[in-house]
């Protein structure tokens, strides 16, 4: 008994002095890999570079780990095989313990395959398909910031709801649009509403006038818009040009406070928009976001903000447990809910999706904004539990095996 | 009544944005045709210096409050002694090489104009307003036209015939085209050759600049702009014949009106049906619709 005990001692003591070593190198890295150049380099770009530097200084600062902590930075160029390339040499030279950000959907589903093969860790704040955590769902990566679903569910609900029954879509025509427009659709139906038609538009495309003219003489009181960036931007001011607007009105399934802002609030008033975090919240997003105005001299979208928190959420969890083992990172992070500035009781499901409450937003009148970025009324607030596809919906493996 | 299985009504709606459409390429397809024709030179860089054109509207309104009619003087001015600034220290030494050097030289200046935009500006770039006389339109019965899309048709036309005119109906434009024919020959009548070719070479990125300005109301100002219409413009000078000045005129019309009748039939297909064609008058005429038969 006694030398049961006296072995116990021993082996807790042992466990808590190699509480270090169980860093590797007594480094954590990450790595943050994402669009410096391209056409998510607003949405996410630089910004999440100056988020992940802000979240490391402050966990620094607060937590005062025994470790040391280092960011690398590339750019991906939006293409999934330099992307993967970069992942690989991070992962087998650099020893980098977490690849970050990854938007555009090929990038991330390149990379999580990668970090699971090499036993690391993917967080994704910028890609939008469910698709990283459906079909190629891993234990190893962890979808931040929101999904085609949230932002399509969360929009076309609202919309519908609200009376806007008859609905067309101007989609761009590949991977990512179209799923973006089977999930607004599936909500229109699903609340009473009916899709008149669909138009499928070369994807870049400057000139949307024949597209929104076809949608002008549908008949349909809701444009839905099925695309992103620019591509959204010109069929937003084109639509305001043909006087399609204000007759009609237009839902962006897919935008970012860059896009308002780009775009002026003149033509964007009064559209619908989901997104999962807005500066202009309460005093918390506030503080934070002014914060990270100081460095970047733009407001924050919500894939930086859920860029610090994925990073936040990530070193914490290494703290706690001591160690940046992969499996055993990703159990504690699991473990803990997410409680900062951009999530309140966020969970991360077995399927690896961060479920937090979304923001139903409107973007407001010139004359209602008072300050600058001032650019949303929030509508309503889809809690966590509705704003994501349900589990019982899954088609991730991990999920099934339950 | 209906057509093709759509209203007439959609059909003249269709073809009359392909035509607004097609004044746009014809105007940029003109400046590269001019440049061909009489510098052989490729110009890669004509979307980058339409992009600069929309810049200085934009930049000039924040800054300066130059409005749009001033801005589309100043624009191709501008962008023009750019251009010569280009050709006389820059192209001029790749003349005596093969086309590949000019067209690897102004691809690398887009790129780098592309790049110093990006950095100032970031991609979702911002919006320009049509002036105040133009906005608003008509309603002409089967579709609701902006007046600033009008104006469009309008000064793009002109334009182009202007350009048509001088090069291939007065003194100065037969001067001109003797100059690259026989550059020693003329020259040696007392005209100042390289003179000339610099002029040219200012004019023809004048006119992408004049284009950008018109642009810069319809879509979003920003540095990417002009890469995504390059390619297109590209293969409208191919079809209509490489360097033939009426031909890229009444290829980009022809070929916006073919793109908007492909828009409302089959969407999916209007990005490639440009090409389509480019492929097939490649086969059939290599020296395009226009060109001279080798």
């Amino acid at each position: 008994m006694k030398l049961k005990k006296l072995a116990l001692a021993a082996a807790t003591t042992a466990a808590l002095a190699s509480a270090h070593a169980q860093i590797s190198d007594n480094v954590v890295r990450i790595g943050v890999l994402t669009d410096l150049s391209g056409v998510y380099s607003d949405v996410s770009g630089k910004g999440t570079v100056v988020a992940t530097q802000m979240a490391i200084d402050d966990f620094i600062a607060r937590d005062k780990p025994s470790f040391r902590i280092e960011m690398v930075s590339a750019d991906h160029q939006n293409k999934g095989d330099i992307a993967a390339n970069k992942a690989r040499e991070w992962f087998e030279r650099d020893r980098v313990d977490v690849a970050s950000e990854l938007v555009t959907t090929s990038v991330a589903l390149a990379v999580q395959k990668i970090a699971k093969e090499k036993n690391r860790i993917a967080l994704v704040s910028g890609a939008a398909s469910t698709r990283v955590t459906n079909e190629d769902c891993n234990d190893v990566t962890v979808h931040w910031t929101y999904d085609t679903y949230a932002v399509a569910n969360g929009t076309a609900k609202a919309v519908t709801k609200t009376g806007g029954k008859k609905w067309f879509f101007l989609t761009a025509d590949y991977a990512f649009g179209h799923s973006l427009e089977a999930d607004a659709s599936a909500v229109v139906k699903a609340n009473g509403g009916e899709v008149l038609g669909t138009v499928r538009h070369p994807f870049p495309g400057s000139d949307f006038s024949s597209f929104l003219l076809k949608a002008q003489g549908s008949g349909a009181q809701i444009i839905g818009l099925a695309n992103a960036g620019g591509d959204t931007i010109n069929s937003i001011k084109q639509a305001a040009e043909f006087g399609v607007t204000p007759k009609q009105s237009l839902a962006g399934l897919l935008m970012f406070i860059t896009d308002v802002h780009s775009l002026g609030l003149k033509v964007t008033q009064n559209m619908y928009l989901t997104e999962g975090f807005y500066w202009n919240l309460n005093d918390e997003t506030r503080a934070w976001s002014k914060r990270f105005f100081d460095v970047h001299k733009r407001m924050p979208t919500m894939v930086q903000a859920g860029q610090y928190s994925s990073v936040m959420h990530y070193l914490k969890a290494v703290k706690a447990i001591g160690t940046d083992d992969t499996a055993k990172v990703m159990t504690q992070m699991k473990k803990t809910p997410v409680n900062d500035f951009f999530a309140k009781g966020g969970t991360i499901r077995d399927d690896g999706r961060m479920v937090h409450d979304m923001y139903l937003l409107q973007v407001k009148k010139p004359a209602e904004s008072t300050t600058p970025w001032d650019y949303y009324h929030v509508r309503a607030t889809i809690p966590a539990a509705e704003a994501f596809q349900p589990l019982s919906a899954s088609k991730c493996p991990l999920v099934a095996k339950k | 009544m209906t057509l093709f299985g759509v209203s007439t009504q959609a059909l003249f709606g269709q073809l009359l944005l392909g035509l607004i459409n097609g004044s746009f390429y014809a105007v940029l397809s003109l400046g590269l045709a001019v440049i061909f024709g009489l510098l052989n030179i490729i110009n890669f860089s004509h979307g980058a210096l339409y992009m600069i054109g929309a810049f200085i509207a934009l930049l000039g309104l924040e800054f300066l409050g130059m409005n749009y009619w001033v801005a589309l003087a100043v624009a191709p001015v501008v962008v023009g002694l750019l251009g010569v600034v280009i050709e006389r220290t820059m192209l001029r030494h790749l003349y005596k090489l093969d086309h590949l050097y000019g067209l690897l030289l102004t691809f690398g200046l887009a790129l780098i104009a592309e790049g110093v935009f990006r950095y100032f500006f970031g991609v979702s770039g911002e919006s320009y307003s049509p002036p105040e006389a133009l906005q608003g339109g008509v309603d002409l019965g089967f579709m609701f036209m902006p007046l600033y899309r009008g104006w469009v048709v309008v000064a793009s036309l002109t334009a182009c015939v202007a350009t048509w005119y001088v090069i291939e109906k007065t003194p100065l434009g037969a001067t001109l085209r003797a100059a690259t024919e026989r550059p020693q020959l003329v020259q040696a009548l007392g005209i100042n050759v390289p003179v000339l070719i610099t002029a040219t070479y200012g004019v023809g990125v004048a006119l992408a600049a004049f284009a950008g300005v018109l642009a810069a109301p319809i879509m979003q100002v920003n540095p990417v702009m002009g890469s995504n219409l390059i390619i297109v413009v590209f293969a409208v000078v191919v079809i209509g014949g490489m360097g033939s000045i009426a031909g890229s005129i009444v290829t980009g019309l022809a070929l916006g009106l073919i793109e908007g009748l492909c828009k409302l039939l089959y969407a999916e297909a209007s990005a490639v049906v440009i090409f389509v064609i480019m492929i097939i008058v490649l086969l059939v005429r290599p020296a395009g619709l226009f060109g001279k038969q080798a």
